[in-house]
């Protein structure tokens, strides 16, 4: 049975700290000083809604996938299921504090969503906008709350009932727990579809309270399922070299590699077809979007770009760098990064705008998240074994050749 | 006869007694010249030694090439040749009309990509219009597997060898009907 190793604890405990010290620091030492305006005071809640909406997406995207491995009665991977169970472990975590987010927003402790400013809903206020009036149906603190409930309780609870049912297969050979595992992952894809893209409309898109685009969700899940399954990767080549996994070969982690490419290319796409439309048409409300993306964040979005799209393509297209584990670590690294860049690009420009940069903040509070994801997530595999003892295609996992 | 080079062929009729005999045949030291299947059984080209396919290297080229045709296209028609107002931007530049050719670039790279790795594997396969069948045994295409062995030593050791791997029949295949077959095809 695996164990947390107590090196690795103390690397997450001292992570959390540097976390917690960046996010005081930015709610306490970085806003004192007055003549700032909003994006000032909003940059300790935009550090913390990029960093906390990247590991929820992380969390989130590792459900999806464990829920795809059943419904649709997937083999080869049954020796990674207790990682991505692992992995999903944060969901309630993240999904909390997302909710903390959210209700401070509409108590106007921060200015992250433009929508919810004073009178820009009332016609008598000198303040009024006409276009984010019309969105009042949609967009009003009770159903915005409302909304984001239903969505974190709805994946919590997809999670927890999993984890329940996988635990069975520990225990003994009946497989009423597969079977029921494969109905629960169906529902919860169906509810995911939709929640997934709502999400993303909500808590990103609504930032930029104009403007909206009608792939923007899809392109939010390409961006979580690519960190997602890259943190998958980088979780099992770390246990498999530490001797953990002796049920993995080469070709579970070469598999991981291609999902990795995969979704990258089609992270890629989703982004282009989202760009090019609006470039190719030019009309003034659209482009309002990419803008400050190819103006004050230029350097980011290209660098960006260039770490989620031509990395992964020119290094992960070949089948040896698929399947050598530092190869795909440091590729892994490097698309992590990559993609928190990507939510940070989201976000940003909305919310704090000229005053962004950088700093302690957002690196410290990202350094915290990843702690705490360590410190939630081996806690969670170290429970029990890292293999799930009855899972039916658990001897077809193990000679899958490729 | 018993040391000069022939060629045996031997029969299976199960795959996976097929897969674990190559490897007792390989050791003894005899060249398996060519297995016959009835349909793709995973791990027999590792099995047989073989090299990995250089595919994948020519469908880059290919892709590269297909890039460089689509730029090529893409800047001739519509910046040098007659230059175009795309998206009501007017920038006469290939670079900054970029986003507007990209789904030319993607396709054409797929297309030369796809369509020259299909002709690469008829020439490398010797695959023409009219090429007759190359299968020695008709049996190969419905549930048999052949094997043919270059024996290099006893003919006799290497007969005993296949029947204790599991072969159902063996044959002799004289260099002679070799020549023939050759020349018919």
């Amino acid at each position: 049975m695996y164990q947390f190793p107590a090196k690795l604890k103390t690397i997450s405990y001292a992570l959390i700290g540097i976390g917690l010290a960046a996010l005081l620091y930015g709610f306490f030492a970085g806003g004192a000083d007055a003549g700032h305006g909003h994006g000032h005071d909003n940059r300790p809640w935009a550090s913390l809604l990029i960093n906390n909406f990247f590991f929820l997406g992380i969390s989130l995207g590792a459900l999806f996938f464990l829920a795809v491995q059943y419904a649709a009665n997937v083999g080869w991977s049954a020796g990674i299921l207790r990682i991505l169970e692992g992995i999903t472990s944060f969901l309630p975590v993240a999904g909390g504090i997302m909710l903390v987010i959210v209700l401070a927003s509409m108590f106007h402790l921060n200015h992250l969503y433009h929508w919810t400013a004073e009178g820009i809903m009332d016609p008598e206020s000198e303040h009024f906008d006409s276009i984010i009036h019309g969105k009042k149906a949609f967009l009003n603190p009770l159903f915005f709350i409302l909304r984001s409930v239903i969505y974190i309780i709805g994946w919590a609870y997809a999670a927890i009932v999993l984890r329940k049912l996988s635990l069975q297969g520990d225990r003994g050979t009946d497989l009423t727990w597969y079977n029921k595992s494969i109905k629960t992952s169906a529902i919860f894809l169906v509810f995911f579809a939709v929640t997934s893209s709502m999400a993303a409309w909500d808590w990103i898109m609504s930032i930029d309270t104009h403007w909206f685009s009608t792939l923007f969700g899809w392109y939010v899940f390409a961006g979580i399922f690519v960190s997602s399954v890259t943190t998958t990767a980088l979780i099992a080549i770390h246990l498999k070299n530490k001797g953990h996994l002796p049920w993995l070969n080469d070709s579970h982690i070469h598999d991981l590699g291609k999902f990795m490419f995969a979704f990258s290319i089609f992270w890629t796409y989703l982004w282009f077809s989202q760009f090019m439309l609006i470039w190719y048409s030019n009309i003034p409300e659209e482009v309002t979007y990419y803008m400050p993306r190819f103006g004050e964040f230029k350097g980011l979005f290209i660098t960006m770009l260039v770490m989620n799209f031509i990395f992964p393509l020119l290094i992960l297209m070949s089948r040896d760098s698929k399947r050598n584990f530092g190869f795909l670590s440091f590729m892994g690294a490097v698309m992590i990064v990559g993609h928190w860049l990507n939510v940070y690009i989201m976000v940003t420009p909305g919310t704090v705008g000229l005053d962004w940069s950088i700093g302690f903040v957002e690196i410290g509070t990202f350094l915290g998240y990843v702690g705490l994801f360590i410190w939630v997530v081996f806690k969670r595999l170290a429970a029990v074994p890292l293999l799930i003892q009855h899972h039916p295609m658990n001897k077809e996992s193990e000679h899958f050749h490729i | 006869m018993a040391n000069t080079k022939s060629i045996i062929s031997a029969l299976f009729d199960d795959d996976d007694v097929l897969l674990k005999s190559i490897k007792s045949i390989r050791e003894k030291g005899h060249k398996i010249r060519e297995v016959y299947t009835p349909f793709p059984v995973h791990g027999l080209d590792h099995e047989l030694g073989l090299e990995r396919t250089r595919m994948a290297i020519t469908a880059f080229i290919y892709g590269v090439l297909g890039l460089g045709v689509a730029m090529t296209l893409t800047y001739y028609t519509m910046i040098y040749d007659w230059p175009q107002n795309i998206g009501g931007k007017p920038s006469m530049t290939w670079w900054k009309n970029m986003p507007a050719f990209v789904p030319v670039l993607f396709e054409m790279t797929v297309f030369f990509a796809a369509h020259l790795m299909v002709w690469t594997y008829f020439v490398r396969n010797d695959m023409y219009p009219g090429r007759k069948a190359m299968n020695p045994d008709p049996r190969t295409t419905d549930d048999m597997f052949m094997m043919e062995i270059e024996c290099s030593g006893d003919e006799e050791l290497l007969r005993n060898l296949l029947k204790e791997v599991g072969a159902v029949e063996i044959n002799l295949v004289s260099k002679a009907d070799e020549a023939e077959a050759l020349a018919e095809a």
